[in-house]
């Protein structure tokens, strides 16, 4: 152990700022499983569809390159965000009809499930590395936001891109715990997730209750993949897969199935992961997290604030 | 296949128990020929299948199975060759015992590890531990990787399906990421220089250079047909009973007296002793062997061999094994090379085999090659999902093709 302890500070915020990113990624997971109680292997995809769904609309289509300033870069840092949740809901509305609608019609088998949802994801991220799509390399991320540092906080830079990466994870942890918590389909996805039988007999319509929450938990993910792009500036046809396993172990480690726990999971996870990269040595950083996956799976597997969607 | 309704109580007191168990053949019952175990295994079968495998080389010699791009197209008997033993462990692992493994490729990679660190003569910025003979170190291959599968089993099998299938996945990425950071295994650089295994036998020299590419199948041969002979045998005692009870019902199994858990790790660790020899096969042949060899990826593609070829098929499992390696190979060489719609052959087979995937999931649950015991449960699929009627109720059987006599036996 050789921390240096002036790059705690550092290391706290971009951990921080990570742990955001994949607590919104764990939103789409802790969702699915608290309706479904099935872990929705194809999310990784999801979220990876939402970056490259910004990276076509803005950086192909519109040709944005350009750092904009002021009004300009007020307009289009919304419309990014939402270009991403709207491509990754699309895509996990299109997941839930095509690859978990016909299982679920047939009561099939939870490892039917699984290995369907497996098969979905890879089928979206081997297709992206295809020559018509993106290729096996790495695709510049449209670059409209200049990085500026904003403020200095413990010995750290609090770039301009951070704090919206802060700001944004807040605000949609904030709304989809009022979602949840206090709107009628909040209050069905809450009923499936307690007894989905005794919800269809409420009167609950299942199938639009379950693509709802694969739908809410796609946008996030698209936001989630949005602002992964901005940050780190690039999209790759496998980008999904590390970030997603990171914020599936979030969503484990806070109590999958349980919102507020996801978003308390992904910053420990970020927390965790970016300490041991400086403590231990960057390499083992990955490897770190999965031991903590494991370790909270065998040790406690309901997570630290158990399974129970909503507040 | 005729469907024939038969009442359910009558289904559930002939065929179930038919269906669950091989009965030797009456005849020889009644000899009492000295061979009878033999026959129960089916040796003269695996005899003419053995002597079908050792001429597939031959009709490539004779181009009557065309070769494609020369000397590779002759490693690919090679390559599908130690697919089909991870495919027939994972086949044990997720056909028979319903757990999903995503990280079944890390057994493998740990039986190639233990081979290469047990014999390895070369490298001199390496760390040397022993100089085995490559013969010796094939025991401890298998041995780690079933350890290994008792070390990940065994705190984890107490968990949901699900959450297992994530951990595996984690073990994967835990050992890959591993090996490629410490010093003992060489890190990222690998370990090169594992010696082939020399075979003496009446006087006769085989060396297992790269340059014989065939002796590395001869060897395969005898390997592939003990994993099936084992995983079928295996399938049809009371093991194999235990490990559908769990698959299809692990809390009723519970209740039935199953020692779910133990079951479950038995599971787990033979599943793994294929890959252990795989893994020994593989880093003799290839004398080299470096974490990256190793991805997840491959991990998928096993579980893609064996789901699409039926779950709980052994003969699904071998045919998902060669679709898996031969298949994009076939495309490349029919494609000379070139992107076919846009999709590069070798890594859009894989887009292909996750749709595959999806649709068999969909259209086909058991798989091309269904097994037989797993088709007569897919018919009875229906029933359950409506409210269970006692006796009155009535089934779809599927008529096996079993010819009649033996009906009689029992």
């Amino acid at each position: 152990m050789d921390c240096n302890a002036g790059l705690i500070g550092p290391t706290f915020i971009t951990g921080l700022i990570l742990g955001a990113i994949y607590a919104l990624i764990a939103l789409g997971y802790t969702m699915v499983y608290g309706v479904l109680k099935l872990i929705n292997f194809a999310h990784d995809a999801v979220f990876a569809v939402g970056s490259v769904g910004v990276f076509y609309v803005l950086g192909q289509w519109f040709g944005v390159t350009e750092p904009m300033s002021g009004v300009g870069l007020i307009f289009i840092i919304p419309v990014a965000l939402l270009i991403g949740g709207i491509v990754s809901a699309g895509g996990a509305v299109v997941l839930e009809r095509l690859a978990y609608r016909p299982l679920r019609k047939r009561g099939a088998a939870r490892l039917s499930f699984l290995i369907s949802a497996i098969g979905a994801s890879f089928f979206v991220t081997y297709l992206m590395q295809q020559s018509f799509l993106l290729g096996p390399g790495k695709r510049g991320f449209p670059n409209f936001m200049e990085t500026s540092t904003t403020f200095r906080l413990f010995d750290a830079a609090v770039t301009n891109k951070r704090l919206l990466i802060f700001i944004t994870a807040i605000l949609c942890l904030i709304v989809l715990d009022r979602i949840i918590n206090q709107t009628r389909t909040g209050r069905s996805i809450r009923a499936l997730s307690e007894d989905i039988v005794a919800a269809q007999l409420m009167g609950v319509n299942v199938d639009r209750v379950i693509l709802t929450t694969f739908l809410i938990g796609g946008f996030f993910g698209g936001i989630a993949g949005s602002l992964y792009g901005m940050q780190f500036g690039f999209v790759v046809w496998n980008m999904g897969f590390i970030p997603g396993l990171k914020a599936f172990t979030a969503a484990v480690l806070g109590g999958i199935g349980n919102i507020r726990g996801a978003a308390v999971g992904g910053v420990l996870l970020g927390l965790i992961e970016n300490m041991s990269a400086v403590c231990i040595g960057a390499e083992w950083k990955n490897p770190i997290a999965f031991m903590v996956l494991v370790l909270v799976l065998i040790i406690r597997p309901t997570g630290l604030f158990g399974e129970k969607i909503g507040g | 296949m005729a469907t024939k309704r038969v009442d359910l109580k009558t289904y559930l007191n002939e065929s179930a128990p038919r269906l669950s168990q091989r009965l030797p053949d009456g005849v020889v019952k009644v000899l009492n020929v000295p061979w009878v175990g033999w026959q129960r295994i089916g040796f003269f079968r695996y005899l003419v299948a053995a002597a079908f495998m050792a001429t597939i080389p031959i009709l490539m010699d004779k181009d009557i199975i065309p070769v494609i791009n020369g000397s590779f197209g002759k490693s690919i008997l090679f390559i599908t060759g130690y697919w089909i033993l991870l495919s027939l462990g994972l086949s044990v692992v997720v056909g028979l015992a319903g757990l999903l493994d995503l990280g079944y490729v890390a057994f493998f990679m740990l039986g190639a590890y233990t081979t290469a660190l047990l014999t390895d003569s070369g490298s001199p910025d390496q760390f040397h531990f022993f100089i085995w003979p490559t013969w010796a170190a094939l025991p401890f291959a298998v041995l780690v990787s079933m350890g290994a599968g008792l070390l990940i089993g065994a705190p984890t099998l107490r968990l949901r399906g699900d959450y297992l299938a994530i951990v595996t996945l984690g073990f994967h990425e835990i050992v890959r990421l591993s090996t490629n950071n410490l010093t003992i295994t060489n890190a990222s650089r690998g370990i090169a220089q594992i010696p082939n295994p020399q075979v003496n036998i009446f006087g006769l020299n085989f060396d297992f250079g790269l340059e014989n590419e065939y002796y590395w199948w001869f060897l395969l041969i005898p390997a592939i047909l003990a994993a099936v002979v084992m995983i079928k045998r295996l399938d049809n005692s009371r093991v194999g009973r235990y490990w559908t009870a769990i698959r299809e019902d692990e809390v009723a199994a519970a209740a039935m007296g199953v020692p779910v858990v133990r079951m479950k790790l038995w599971a787990f660790v033979i599943g793994a002793s294929t890959s252990g020899v795989a893994g020994w096969i593989y880093a003799t042949n290839l004398s080299f062997i470096a974490p990256n060899s190793f991805p997840l990826l491959n991990s998928i593609l096993v579980l893609c061999a064996v789901v699409i070829g039926g779950l709980g098929s052994i003969a699904g499992a071998v045919l998902g094994a060669i679709l898996i390696t031969t298949l994009p190979e076939v495309v490349r060489e029919l494609s000379g090379g070139r992107e076919i719609f846009g999709f590069d052959p070798e890594t859009g087979r894989i887009a292909i085999f996750g749709l595959g995937l999806v649709l068999v999931m969909i259209y086909r649950p058991g798989g091309l090659l269904a097994a037989r015991r797993r088709r007569t449960e897919l018919a009875e699929a229906g029933l359950a999902d409506a409210v269970v009627v006692a006796d009155t109720t009535t089934v779809d059987e599927i008529i096996d093709d079993r010819p009649a006599q033996e009906d009689e036996v029992h």
